[in-house]
């Protein structure tokens, strides 16, 4: 496989440095002023979108089924964090942590209530129980008003979500992810999607294995959730309607069902489009349409298809290339 | 001659002394009125090749989803190494030692010929979700392990170096092949091939007949296969059962089989007079 044999570990050091740098760069530009304000705010929602999205690819994308819940667990995550950090139980850094990680835990709990049954079901059956569990989520926020604050929304939560958090947040996910789909693991995920009878006739089990990546994917939109909160300081119910789940599901499928980086692009191009487009915002929806429209006729993989991409790939060609052309260099060399 | 015998069930084998691999005591199954299979016993010895023969529609997948378990039975019970299946899902069956390959190939197609034999090894590996997430020592350690025992198991085949092209791209009868070689990676005591040489040709078929005797005798395992290629079945088989309509109707030696006058009825039609016979 690894031809040019570029070894794991140096692997792993290149991309680790690359996520320093990244982390450290954006620290700098977010922090030293040099973006106005809208700015740096999209920077963040670029930021959760791209954790709901990479969540939402788990069970979209490379377990094939179709979750339209995904603004649900986002809510249960968004309150459980805000109702944490309100509470004020810890403080600093570990009030930040622990209410990212309840949140996530909660989510994934609910995660998995609603995929054991919901996973027996497939396909437009499984869509529409997940809608309905959704809009119950939101239901039920409203009819709560003196935890959650009901239609009035929950106010002053503290606003931990800076470029540091989200984006720590973001690598995790990833990462997470990236390692569980590179394991045995993320192979019986495949291969559910690919067969599922032929997945069951080799001793996985399938109903396993869905409610694990159903619970997974939760659990991340869970803390996208609460990073949400974490920027808004308010939350309201009608802020986790069917419209949110829709949108994260365009941002999956317009990156590609199956590609992490496909649905990192994806969150990228959509999130950030309102800010290039400030003068025609009436039209927003009409552009957002029109290009998911243009992308399913010329590309219905989504922009990056399956493919997903990998620093030690990509060194790998460079290098190919460089010691091909060295090679035709020193044979040309020889001949004249 | 009782049906629900055990003993009139066994089919002429090698090793007839030692307990069967698998045994099926009067198995049937009905959809709605419709009677698929019904009464039918066969006994497979450890490392037998037996073939399961008959016209096309006869129920011959329809025994094969029973035995795995995708289809529960309406009467009757089926045995693995003498237990008791009955409370077994496709999953269990796996796990008690039954694997098989599909007629209409069900591969993994958009992973690699080396990741479809990985999901084979699942089971082999036994590293949690937590050590795949934090790469513990023995994530390394167990896929290291499985990726030498899959690419061992594709050079059965002379595939090795096929192993990172995507399954789906394979040409027809390698697909058939490395089905073969993910059912075998889940370490099976009986494999079930449904019609492993179609669409291959004379030479690929010869080759193949080579294989499964070469598969019985590394792994000592029983292989019960749904074949048309009478080649093929009279080649290999120690040991035939033919069905038609759903029911068996003869069981027996390649020979016997051959000059068995219900079988030749089964697949040729009645005969009407003599004016074909000189």
């Amino acid at each position: 496989m690894n031809r040019l044999g570029i070894k794991t570990p140096a692997r792993y050091a290149i991309n680790a440095t690359l996520i320093i740098a990244f982390i450290y760069w954006g620290y700098v530009i977010t922090q030293g002023g040099m973006l106005t304000r809208a700015q740096n705010n999209i920077i963040i929602q670029v930021g959760f979108f791209i954790i709901l999205a990479v969540s939402l690819n788990l069970p979209a994308g490379y377990l094939g089924q179709l979750p339209l819940g995904h603004a649900g667990f986002m809510a249960v995550g968004a309150y459980i964090g805000a109702l944490f950090w309100r509470s004020g139980i810890l403080s600093g850094y570990g009030s930040v942590v622990g209410g990212l990680i309840a949140a996530g835990i909660v989510s994934a709990i609910f995660g998995i209530i609603i995929g054991v049954p919901a996973l027996r079901l497939r396909g437009d059956y499984l869509a529409i129980i997940t809608l309905g569990f959704g809009e119950m989520i939101r239901v039920l926020i409203m009819n709560l008003p003196s935890i959650t604050g009901g239609a009035q929304g929950l106010q002053q939560i503290p606003r931990h979500s800076n470029f540091l958090v989200v984006y720590i947040c973001v690598i995790v996910c990833c990462l997470v992810i990236h390692m569980i789909m590179k394991s045995r693991h993320g192979r019986a995920i495949l291969a559910i999607r690919d067969n599922e009878i032929a997945t069951e006739s080799m001793g996985i089990n399938t109903t396993y294995y869905k409610v694990m990546a159903f619970a997974v994917s939760a659990f991340f939109a869970g803390v996208a959730g609460a990073l949400y909160a974490g920027t808004l300081g308010i939350l309201v119910p009608s802020d986790f309607n069917f419209m949110m789940s829709i949108n994260i599901l365009m941002i999956v499928v317009l990156g590609g069902l199956g590609s992490m980086m496909g649905s990192i692009i994806g969150a990228i191009v959509l999130t950030s489009l309102p800010l290039f487009m400030q003068g025609l915002n009436q039209y927003r929806l009409i552009i957002y349409a029109l290009l998911l429209i243009l992308v399913m006729i010329f590309k219905p993989s989504g922009l990056m298809g399956t493919y997903d991409f990998s620093m030690g790939h990509v060194l790998e060609k460079v290098g190919g290339w460089t010691m091909r052309s060295k090679k035709e260099g020193g044979a040309s060399d020889d001949s004249e | 001659m009782t049906p629900n015998d055990p003993r009139t069930a066994l089919l002429p084998e090698r090793d007839i002394h030692k307990t069967p691999v698998m045994e099926c005591r009067a198995l049937g199954i009905d959809f709605g009125g419709l009677t698929a299979v019904d009464d039918f016993n066969i006994t497979v010895a450890p490392t037998e090749i037996a073939g399961l023969i008959g016209p096309n529609g006869a129920g011959k997948t329809t025994i094969f989803n029973l035995l795995t378990k995708v289809y529960k039975p309406t009467r009757g019970a089926m045995f693995l190494n003498g237990k008791n299946t009955k409370k077994m899902n496709t999953i269990k069956a796996n796990q008690a030692g039954i694997a098989r390959t599909f007629q209409n190939i069900r591969l993994f197609k958009e992973m690699t010929v080396l990741e479809n034999v990985l999901v084979g090894l699942h089971n082999e590996m036994n590293y949690n979700l937590l050590s795949s997430v934090l790469r513990f020592p023995e994530y390394w350690r167990s896929e290291r392990i499985a990726k030498g025992r899959a690419l061992e198991l594709l050079s059965i085949f002379n595939m090795q170096d096929d192993a990172s092209m995507k399954a789906g791209a394979l040409p027809y009868g390698s697909q058939r092949r490395l089905e073969i070689v993910r059912a075998l990676a889940t370490n099976p005591c009986i494999l079930l091939l449904d019609e492993p040489a179609a669409g291959m040709n004379h030479s690929e078929t010869d080759e193949l007949m080579e294989n499964i005797r070469k598969i019985r005798d590394m792994f000592q395992i029983a292989i019960l296969l749904i074949e048309h290629d009478m080649n093929l079945v009279m080649g290999i088989c120690e040991g035939i059962a033919v069905i038609n309509y759903g029911k068996l109707i003869a069981k027996g030696t390649p020979k016997d089989i051959q000059n068995n006058p219900v079988v030749i009825e089964a697949y040729l039609g009645k005969e009407l007079g003599n004016a074909d016979s000189h």
